[in-house]
């Protein structure tokens, strides 16, 4: 009986507000325009977008825990700093995995894997919320905002890869008269399609600047 | 090791391989900053002086300490740290010996930190297996392109205000995008100026 109490009024928790904010309200891109560097690069691709969004995710929900469990002992002149060598941890770790179990993958994606270090989400999320608010909350936020950022990825690779390559995680999706949009694949692309995206989703929600 | 021509490797960096607009880093920068022609120029000058100096310094430490000790899967975090307290270091320099710049440059000191491209430059420096003279004009072209990117964004988006018609959803970092897209179309005119991968 109180288990269910508990579940009935789990959306009404702080905890659940910190998970799903990330999903609309503060949605990373279109609400704060974060971290759209790798975002744009490497979204021509479906599995490359997927393998991204979680690695991000992962990074998000840790380096915020920690963050939030040294919150009291970081001081406040070095905490940039404190904050990298959190991340960076994180991110060697999803480097060092990509490597191991999906080396196709790891090669694509090159360069962009280590410049998670540098997504502006990771050190938003510590600077905003990790370094006031507990591991827990910390860590659900985390999860939201990296699930709101692969939610986007999925977006820009759902249109990207079936245009630019005619295929949708690596599988054949267009008729035979297809002729693939290059443009697509490459970085006009990638702009025009955020560009529209960004149109869209602030007139639907009417937060324009 | 690479072979690479390094005085072709300048140019290809500023132009074919345009790090905003090709490999599109660095992007939030070049989204906020790029209201104003005169924020955008100094910007534009701070990235340059950082992405080299910490490129520099990153060179010999990945070379002579990283590699030799075999802890080169420290790299990132190692580059980070030096970079982060590089920044710093500067910023306490120009705010004590060099008070005038502080007005003009220091604000965006700390943003440099987090901007992609300093950390881009050091793990394409790795990747490519540049050496050391290639490795200073590949930065100095790098962050001479981005600057040039970001100065001509500034550019033309000072002028559309004058006209200043856009729709309200696209203002701001939409209309951004669309004119970053226009502009790669552009930089992808330069492709084949150079030969050069």
């Amino acid at each position: 009986m109180p288990k269910k109490q508990v579940k009935r009024s789990f959306k009404h928790t702080k905890s659940y507000k910190a998970l799903v904010s990330g999903l609309w309200q503060d949605h990373p891109t279109f609400c704060m325009v974060l971290g759209i560097c790798s975002m744009l690069a490497i979204t021509n691709k479906m599995d490359n977008a997927l393998a991204m969004g979680l690695g991000v995710t992962f990074c998000t929900a840790f380096s915020s825990l920690f963050v939030a469990i040294f919150r009291n002992a970081i001081p406040a002149r070095v905490r940039m700093l404190a904050y990298m060598v959190i991340i960076s941890t994180f991110v060697i770790c999803v480097d060092r995995f990509l490597k191991a179990y999906f080396p196709a993958i790891s090669e694509t994606m090159g360069p962009y894997v280590g410049l998670i270090i540098t997504n502006c989400i990771l050190m938003g999320r510590a600077e905003a919320y990790a370094i006031k608010n507990g591991p827990w909350l910390s860590f659900l936020d985390g999860v939201g905002c990296g699930l709101g950022y692969t939610f986007m990825l999925i977006l820009m690779a759902l249109i990207r890869e079936p245009l630019g390559f005619g295929t949708i995680l690596g599988k054949p999706l267009m008729p035979a008269f297809w002729v693939n949009w290059v443009v697509m694949t490459i970085a006009p692309g990638a702009f025009f399609l955020l560009g529209a995206y960004l149109w869209i989703f602030r007139t639907i929600a009417k937060k324009t600047e | 090791m690479s072979t690479a021509n390094p005085f072709l490797l300048l140019l290809a960096s500023i132009f074919t391989q345009n790090i905003a607009l090709v490999y599109i880093l660095g992007m939030c920068p070049f989204i906020v900053i790029s209201k104003n022609f005169k924020t955008a120029a100094g910007m534009g000058v701070s990235v340059i002086f950082v992405v080299t100096l910490t490129a520099l310094i990153n060179w010999p430490i990945y070379y002579k300490i990283l590699l030799p000790l075999k802890i080169e899967i420290l790299s990132f975090m190692i580059f980070i740290i030096v970079i982060a307290a590089t920044v710093q270091l500067l910023e306490m320099l120009i705010e004590k010996f060099f008070p005038p710049l502080q007005a003009s440059f220091g604000i965006f000191l700390p943003l440099i930190t987090v901007n992609c491209i300093v950390l881009a430059v050091c793990i394409f420096m790795v990747l490519k297996q540049y050496n050391f003279i290639q490795t200073v004009f590949y930065s100095l072209g790098t962050s001479a392109g981005w600057a040039l990117a970001i100065l001509l964004m500034a550019a033309i988006k000072e002028k559309l205000l004058l006209v200043g018609d856009i729709p309200k959803g696209l203002r701001g970092a939409g209309i951004t995008m669309i004119i970053a897209g226009f502009m790669a179309f552009a930089f992808m005119g330069f492709a084949g100026m150079i030969p050069l991968q």
